[in-house]
């Protein structure tokens, strides 16, 4: 590796007399002013594999952490849909079951799988190798942080053993009911969740720590921040939004477990509970809900800005475009960031706040428009004329765009006040946030599992396998989310246990059965997936180096798929971002992101 | 390292295709603050302690307005303590200019000093809270009650948190040939995080007696 780059040194002088191009005179590389980083070399199979310190172990870890706890909520899911559709049939489900599998799949799917699986998944398995780094910037804090995150998952799963069994709060966990009795698992599964959240949010920091700083300060030579892939801007974003907007959760939690354990009144007004007047008074459910909420809708972007990110790269790749309008993909993920923190009461328009503070909080929530649909536009026009290859990655990617701009409208008609106190807690409001925050980033989850296994395992995943998957998975998603939005216009309520003979429930009977069938259906459908990801792991195609044929540094790491330390000898250089694919003037199809101007001396600059 | 980097307006506004932005692009070292790593990372602790201390005020405040709430008297002893805490932060101040010239017998013994100092803010801290459950001022009895042993209990994690880092530093410099950058970044960032949690202090006793 390290005569490669002398190498080029030495063409670039020759080349360089010659060349009329954009390049400059003389590529340089100054010499580094900084030393290398230390790192931690493991020896045993537990310092290597179980307590690892490579950010690329620990990424997997966190992965398939999350995919075993959201397959838990996957099943959650069933029991709802089961009795949603087919009310007084299950002996198993009554009341407090169905609310605890609401209240566990809910939180489990956008905090324990979507949160986890892509800022500690696919942030610790791509930010390194992307930004062409050895590690993280502290290895050590980075897998206290992935034991913080099992032991908050393993906390979650007690929950469903102690007595009462887990909370049954709805996942927003409103107080004061959340803690009262008649709530199921108001007796030990709400302190559990409360105290998982806190466990979660201490862990993340120590993670979120590592993936900023590393995005900052250990990027390779020549790899400004206007050179890094879209993913990382977005997973570097959503890290920030994530370090700023979780202290809200965890003060949420902390307060309302005083309020339940120590009998405090934080959150909890004056009550009375079974004809009895409790300790408590004076309280504010109100204060929970805005810390809820301003922890909560930020964490809708901790989960898009990630999917952005990679959806992009996906795209540009698979698409063999440069990705259209690459600044203004940076400034709208930025600004949709910097939004995210004031659109928060949107969730609480019912909640009788002053209407001016909905008529503020509805204009900032459309504003959120302009950058979202620059994104979607500029995904479009990469997409427009390109040599579209319609491999897995490519289908889930269009998936998105379909999915997100479907999700994306319905929420601008529940942005609006007056729109939204009328739909409010029904199942409009269940369909525009599966379809915007479940399906859509689980699509680019998808997509970018059958893009980078070839990367983390050396194979290809099935590809009959996968294309079967997409569509069930597509179709199916708008299968079960189209009735609901029906649903939602006819008045159903969400979290209702059943609906009994209500006299508009008529239409609704048969499209909750047909949305239950569905559901099974896809849900089946994953467990595919996770055995192709399980068998292909040791018997699938083997796949060449840099099947895609992709200009970021992760696929042009010395040994493939990229081992400790990641690059060998010495560190890429970079010249260039990671979007020259089909540069006109070039008779390379794709320029990596480390070859410089003189080895290609007649592609052209492209503006971006 | 180009001061560009640090206005995210200039930064967003790079128009890397031209070939004089190439040749700096080329050039550039792959890092956008001056600051080590630890420092940053110490730094972004700060700022997310910030936010919890910050959205505990506002719950203070938003809570204080209704009828229930009745203001502790606090106790002398918490004025001495918050001038331990006081002494503590300058103590650390002084190890950290020993350390930069390099006197590293007084720093060892500010150092202990330091430690001895904040066990005694938290010891006194401990007290209060003894104080106020021998007159049966619980955390349920008023709000306000409550704020203040969750305000003092979670400044005494963060000190406590802290102390795991100054026992890390000083048993550094206690060695026979410790790394001197490294034993000297580490009391400053100590000494920085000590200041941090003083004015974090000092912000939330000042809330509190002033309602």
């Amino acid at each position: 590796m390290s005569e490669k780059y002398t190498d080029n040194k030495i063409e670039t002088k020759a080349a360089d007399t010659s060349s009329g191009s954009y390049a400059p005179p003389v590529e340089k590389i100054p010499a580094k002013e900084s030393p290398e980083q230390e790192l931690y070399h493991a020896k045993s199979f537990w310092t290597k594999w179980v307590f690892s310190q490579d950010a690329k172990v620990i990424g997997v870890q966190y992965a398939l952490t999350a995919t075993a706890i959201g397959m838990i909520g996957l099943v959650l899911s069933w029991g709802m849909r089961l009795q949603l559709g087919f009310p007084e049939t299950f002996s198993f489900l009554g009341p407090a079951t169905y609310y605890q599998s609401v209240t566990m799949h809910g939180m489990i799917m956008v905090i324990y799988l979507l949160t986890a699986l892509f800022l500690g998944g696919f942030g610790n398995y791509l930010i390194p190798l992307m930004v062409g780094a050895r590690d993280m910037v502290f290895p050590y804090v980075n897998m206290v942080s992935y034991w913080m995150f099992l032991i908050a998952v393993l906390v979650l799963i007690a929950s469903f053993f102690v007595p009462g069994g887990p909370t049954g709060a709805g996942w927003t966990l409103y107080p004061p009911q959340a803690i009262l009795p008649g709530t199921p698992g108001s007796e030990m599964g709400i302190v559990l969740m409360l105290i998982s959240l806190s466990l979660f949010v201490i862990g993340f920091t120590m993670g979120g720590l590592n993936y900023v700083i590393t995005v900052l300060q250990s990027r390779t030579r020549g790899m400004t921040l206007m050179r890094m892939p879209l993913t990382i801007w977005g997973i570097f974003t959503a890290t920030v939004l994530a370090l700023l907007a979780f202290p809200a959760l965890f003060v949420a939690c902390i307060m309302m477990t005083l309020d339940n354990l120590l009998g405090t009144s934080f959150f909890m007004p004056e009550i009375f509970s079974m004809g009895e007047k409790l300790e408590y008074g004076g309280g504010s459910p109100i204060l929970f809900q805005h810390l809820f909420w301003f922890f909560g809708h930020p964490e809708v972007y901790i989960v898009a800005l990630p999917a952005f990110g990679i959806v992009s790269d996906l795209i540009s790749v698979h698409a063999r475009k440069n990705i259209f309008g690459y600044r203004m993909m940076v400034w709208a993920i930025v600004i949709i960031g910097a939004l995210s923190f004031i659109v928060w009461a949107h969730h609480m328009y019912v909640s009788g706040m002053n209407p001016w503070f909905g008529f503020f909080f509805a204009t900032t929530t459309l504003i959120i428009a302009v950058p979202t649909a620059i994104k979607v536009y500029n995904w479009v026009l990469t997409l427009w004329r390109g040599n579209i290859h319609l491999t897995i990655p490519m289908l889930f990617s269009l998936g998105f765009i379909v999915t997100f701009v479907n999700g994306g409208i319905t929420g601008l008609f529940l942005g609006n006040v007056i729109v939204d106190v009328p739909l409010s807690d029904t199942y409009f409001v269940v369909a525009h946030f599966h379809m915007v925050m479940g399906i859509a980033p689980l699509m680019v989850v998808f997509g970018a599992i059958y893009h980078w296994y070839p990367l983390i395992t050396g194979r290809h995943l099935n590809q009959t396998l996968g294309k079967i998957h997409f569509w069930i998975t597509f179709v199916g998603a708008y299968a079960i989310y189209f009735p609901m939005h029906y649903l939602g216009f006819i008045g159903v309520p969400r979290r209702y246990f059943e609906m009994y003979d209500s006299p508009y429930m008529t239409s609704g009977v048969g499209l909750n059965q047909f949305i239950t069938v569905a559901a099974l259906i896809v849900g089946f459908t994953q467990i595919l997936f996770l055995y192709n990801l399980f068998t292909s792991w040791y018997k699938g195609e083997k796949s060449e180096r840099n099947p895609w044929k992709a200009n970021s540094l992760e696929w042009h790491t010395p040994e493939y798929p990229p081992v400790h330390g990641n690059f060998g000898k010495e560190l890429p250089v970079v010249y260039r971002w990671p979007y020259d694919f089909s540069v006109p003037g070039s008779d390379k199809e794709y320029i990596p992101q480390d070859v410089p101007q003189s080895q290609v001396p007649t592609a052209k600059a492209e503006k971006t | 390292m180009s001061k560009k980097e640090l206005n995210i307006f200039k930064l967003l506004s790079e128009k890397p295709w031209e070939a004089s932005q190439v040749i700096i692009d080329n050039q550039h070292d792959g890092k956008t603050l001056a600051s080590s790593k630890a420092k940053l990372g110490v730094r972004t602790v700060m700022v997310v302690s910030t936010v919890i201390f910050s959205l505990f005020v506002v719950s203070y405040s938003d809570r204080m307005l209704v009828h229930d709430w009745k203001s502790l008297s606090e106790p002398w002893l918490l004025w001495i303590n918050t001038f331990i805490l006081i002494l503590t932060s300058f103590v650390f101040h002084k190890s950290k200019v020993y350390s930069d010239e390099n006197n590293f017998e007084k720093v060892k013994n500010s150092l202990l000093l330091v430690g001895f100092l904040t066990f005694a803010f938290i010891t006194g801290q401990l007290l209060v809270w003894q104080h106020f459950i021998g007159i049966g001022q619980y955390a349920s009895t008023n709000p306000a009650n409550a704020f203040f042993y969750l305000f003092t209990a979670l400044h005494g994690l963060h000190l406590l948190g802290g102390l795991f880092f100054w026992g890390k530093a000083t048993t550094k410099i206690f060695k026979e040939n410790f790394s001197l950058s490294k034993t000297k970044q580490a009391i400053e960032l100590c000494a920085i995080y000590w200041h941090f949690l003083l004015i974090v202090w000092i912000i939330l006793f000042g809330l509190m007696i002033a309602t």
